[in-house]
């Protein structure tokens, strides 16, 4: 067997030394393998206690909607509801780095950092409720829709960076996935996009541990998904992702590394999905409740509140403001659930070209006598 | 396709089951690979057992990357393997489409037969289950104008289980349409029953008035309209296509000489659907015999739209009664 001395590569016609080197040294590039902490360390003392009250105070009004979202779902007022419930450190970290002019590419999980964006709550579950595809202004909200085939708005994300920076505006767009989307090829192709072109984007990976019912080891045999970023010629950065200063003290380095001109980051956050895939996920079938215990120790919730209290940056005021600002927004969810959303079948027709084909016109028409048929008929009945 | 599997009352997506677990235990080539496929038995529980029953190698979780599963699958198949491929959702086999149109399809025609490759694609279907975007696609059309693939597309539970054990053993890839709607509905299964080929349409209901011609989700809507329509004192005949490719352009001929009139049903979209080639065909061969144009009643032209918008784009019975009635050509004068 012979072992390939890289001195060979040398001798490859063409090849020239440095011509495929990386532009930065691959050292700093490769994750630290601790994890970033924050809470629980010494390091919470350098934090502004303003932002951590912030966070807090997210984090709490962040679960209550999840846990309210997932009640909608058993009473049948929401088609489905991936929560985000254990993850929620991520979601209000996500959102609170980005500055009003920057843009968030959500996937299917992220309605919470899309809601902590400031996308009115319910416009932000009109997908998931199932009366519309995307219930707020993508534009006005600088929010993507939330998206569903893995991995394909990480591309996106790619290119409204570049965008952005070939008009030398200092947008920074921030594009969110999970660990099983790392598997997919558009992830990959938008890793290598971004190096290449040294785009203003920040990829977020929340590794909760599974894929529905696909542990990480039969996901990825790399030491971290962190690490995918080094052979892409990009940081990769390693947090805790129960820890919501953390994430945000990891997610805001590399909005600003972004913004400043460095190019792109991948973090990896790891974090853990306390329920189910969805709700329609039985996920008893693929893990133990043990395992689902000890991460309920680990909770972001529990977490900043023991942290923040022992630090004496919580007091019982801040607790209650932030229960009662919780409350209030299940209340509403609740009470705009209650009744059937009013839907127009034309709607139908709308918006599928700039300007409806002539088919889409004949068939928006038969749409329409059939339900002048219907309410003639609705109408016959009732004299 | 003899199997010990008793008789018995069976929903779809057991039947389903029961055919990859036959398949499975009768040919130690047929591999089972797919998202979710182990331990939770695929999102639809149509793998359910398969990895406890045949350990992970022969029914096995893969990294979530469609275009890496079915590429995955061309190769095993290279090497003397029968792939069975999951695809979770009907929009999610998109990513795939490369590897699908580009090498599965073309293989055999590429390598002068030297590489077939049997390996079926199993993609759960179509709408009216309430799912959010990206999960009610009908992509048959895509599919079926791939030369080099079979489209194979269940509506019973009987032809459930047998047509999918013929897919398998196929020796060409066939993309197996599953009408995620109808894998609960329930029938009597005898695995040994004969089933017809892949390739025949079958008549589910004799008429004298018109003929409905459909597939898969639709045909329970189709035989439902069928009923409806003898308060009208139309008599319609249902034909279940089954297999878009082959298309059994015999059978199909046949009912509509005798009958003279038809209507095609299906939910995907209506322009450039395969309404349209049935349509086209019909007309082709059947000209004189046909008293009114081929009519078809399909879904809108519009992506799939969210799920409490749904029932107004499904062909539902009363668009196709209407159809029927438009059918009464000559009574228009
Ligand atoms: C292209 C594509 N393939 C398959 C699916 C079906 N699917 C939806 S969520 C999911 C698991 C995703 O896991 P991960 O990326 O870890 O995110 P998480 O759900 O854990 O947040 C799968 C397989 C999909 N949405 N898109």
């Amino acid at each position: 067997m012979t072992v390939l001395d890289h001195r060979h590569h040398t001798s490859v016609p063409g090849w020239r030394p440095g011509a495929t080197a990386p532009r930065t040294d691959p050292a700093p590039l490769l994750p630290d393998a601790s994890p970033v902490r924050v809470l629980g360390t010494p390091a919470l003392e350098k934090y502004d206690p303003a932002l951590l009250r912030e966070l807090y105070r997210r984090l709490v009004v962040g679960r209550r909607y999840n846990q309210q979202a997932t009640v909608l779902t058993k009473q049948g007022r929401l088609a489905v509801y991936p929560a985000s419930t254990g993850q929620e450190a991520c979601q209000v970290a996500a959102a609170m780095v980005l500055g009003a002019g920057d843009w968030l590419f959500p996937s299917y999980r992220d309605t919470l950092a899309v809601v902590s964006r400031g996308v009115d709550p319910l416009e932000a579950l009109t997908l998931l409720r199932g009366n519309a595809h995307t219930g707020y202004d993508p534009r006005a909200t600088r929010t993507a829709p939330l998206c569903t085939p893995l991995a394909t708005q990480a591309p996106h994300a790619v290119g409204l960076a570049h965008a952005a920076r070939l008009s030398a505006e200092p947008v920074v767009a921030l594009a969110m996935l999970g660990d099983g989307g790392t598997s997919e090829g558009d992830f990959h192709e938008a890793l290598n996009f971004a190096a290449v072109l040294q785009a203003p984007v920040v990829f977020l990976v929340q590794n909760n541990g599974y894929a529905i019912s696909v542990p990480l080891t039969q996901q990825s045999a790399a030491p971290s998904l962190a690490h995918k970023a080094v052979g892409y010629g990009m940081p990769g950065r390693l947090v805790d992702g129960n820890d919501a200063p953390a994430v945000h003290a990891v997610l805001g380095e590399a909005v600003e590394r972004a913004r400043s001109g460095g190019g792109p980051t991948l973090v990896e956050a790891l974090t853990y999905r306390l329920e189910a895939h969805t709700n329609a996920d039985d996920a008893t079938r693929y893990r133990e409740d043990e395992e689902v215990a000890a991460w309920r120790e680990h909770d972001p919730v529990l977490l900043m509140e023991r942290h923040l209290r022992e630090a004496g940056l919580l007091d019982d005021l801040l607790v209650r403001q932030a229960s009662e600002e919780a409350e209030a927004l299940a209340a509403r969810m609740r009470a705009e659930f209650h009744s059937d959303a009013e839907l127009d079948p034309m709607s139908l027709f709308a918006h599928v070209y700039a300007e409806p084909t002539p088919q889409l016109r004949e068939q928006a028409a038969q749409l329409a006598a059939e339900l002048a048929a219907e309410l003639a008929a609705e109408a016959e009945v009732q004299h | 396709m003899s199997t010990a599997t008793p008789v018995r009352t069976s929903t779809m997506a057991q039947a389903l089951n029961a055919a990859l677990r036959d398949a499975m235990r009768e040919d130690r080539s047929v591999h089972v690979l797919g998202e979710d496929v182990g331990a939770l038995g695929g999102v639809f529980r149509i793998t359910d057992g398969l990895t406890a029953e045949f350990g992970r190698d022969r029914c096995l979780d893969t990294p979530l990357a469609e275009a890496g599963i079915l590429g995955t699958a061309i190769g095993m198949a290279m090497y003397g393997l029968r792939p069975v491929v999951e695809m979770q959702f009907d929009a999610f086999a998109y990513p795939a489409m490369e590897q699908l149109v580009s090498h599965v399809a073309k293989m055999r025609n590429r390598t002068a037969g030297k590489l077939p490759l049997p390996i079926t694609i199993r993609i759960p279907y179509g709408g009216g289950i309430g799912g959010v975007e990206h999960h009610s696609d009908s992509s048959e059309a895509y599919y079926a104008q791939t030369p080099g693939l079979h489209v194979v597309t269940p509506a019973t539970v009987g032809d459930a289980y047998g047509l999918l054990r013929a897919s398998i053993a196929s020796d060409d890839p066939v993309v197996f349409l599953e009408p995620k709607r109808l894998y609960w509905g329930k029938d009597g299964l005898d695995p040994a029953a004969p089933v017809e080929p892949i390739g025949r349409a079958v008549l589910r209901r004799t008429g004298s008035s018109a003929v409905l011609i459909t597939y898969g989700p639709s045909l329970p809507v189709c035989l439902e309209a069928a009923e409806a329509a003898k308060a009208e004192g139309w008599d319609l005949a249902v034909l279940d296509l089954r297999t878009l490719v082959p298309f059994d352009d015999e059978t199909v001929c046949q009912v509509v000489r005798s009958l003279g009139r038809a209507v095609v049903v299906h939910e995907a979209s209506g322009f450039g659907g395969t309404g349209a080639e049935i349509a086209a065909r019909v007309t082709e061969r059947c000209f004189h015999h046909l008293a009114a144009p081929v009519l078809r009643v399909t879904g809108f032209d519009i992506p799939y739209p969210p799920p409490m918008l749904e029932h107004h784009h499904l062909p539902g019975v009363d668009r196709i009664l209407d159809a029927v009635a438009r059918l009464q050509w000559e009574d228009r004068g």
